[in-house]
């Protein structure tokens, strides 16, 4: 079983992760990455500063691992997210998940993704072209999900 | 009693800090701290019932706090 999360101030190396979760009993390798992305509502991005409360951050981000690994039969996984100031195209977050076969593999990896967006406090600062700045989703927009579970 | 409260992204930025000590009277919950962080210059920002974690677990708005605790105040998230 190999299970490993980290919140990491430096480029994800996605070979390292495939290597992590390359257990031969597994025939299905999802991997997915987060990137930043040139466009946002519009705009013109030229990168983004993603920030943390970085504790707490690691301890979610384990959590839901651990959530994955025993919803979905998981024993290789590996989860690294990114901090501080990412380039057009950077990853963000990588997620790799390994199972024997790739029905559970996908369901998986879209449950991370979804969970660490949904839970884990990592905020961003989009920069965009003309020079300004912006927090994404900041200053009191709804979420979507205003409620991890322990909220009613 | 002493409380730290812990701001972050817009919520740091608009209340100039980071990092709040609060005191405060004894019994005390985690919707009395967000009151007084509001009532603070440039706490508006805050919503009434942000998401909130006491010692690194979300917390609601009517869970007890002791001497001593962090709470943090979460924007709404971003990562991924």
């Amino acid at each position: 079983m190999s299970v490993r999360t980290a919140i990491v101030r430096r480029a994800i190396d996605v070979d390292a992760l495939l290597a992590e979760v390359g257990d031969t009993a597994n025939g299905a390798i999802v991997l997915f990455l987060g990137r930043v992305r040139e466009m946002n509502d519009g705009r013109a991005v030229s990168g983004i500063e993603y920030s943390a409360y970085g504790e707490m951050a690691e301890r979610e981000l384990a959590a839901i691992a651990n959530e994955c690994a025993s919803a979905f039969g998981i024993a290789h996984l590996a989860i690294e997210h990114r901090l501080g100031m990412l380039a057009l195209g950077d990853a963000s977050i990588a997620i790799a998940v390994a199972h024997p076969h790739r029905a559970a593999a996908y369901e998986a990896s879209r449950f991370v993704i979804e969970e660490v967006k949904r839970r884990v406090p990592i905020w961003k600062r989009e920069g965009y072209v003309d020079g300004t700045s912006e927090w994404v989703n900041a200053n009191g927009v709804p979420q979507p999900h205003a409620a991890p579970e322990h909220r009613t | 009693m002493t409380v730290t409260a812990l701001l972050f992204a817009s919520y740091a930025e608009a209340l100039g800090s980071d990092r709040v000590e609060i005191a405060l009277p004894g019994s005390t919950t985690v919707r009395d701290v967000v009151a007084h962080l509001r009532a603070l210059p440039g706490g508006a920002v805050l919503p009434a019932s942000p998401l909130v974690a006491v010692n690194l677990t979300y917390a609601r708005p009517d869970q007890r706090v002791v001497s001593g605790d962090e709470i943090a105040i979460i924007p709404p998230v971003a990562g991924g």
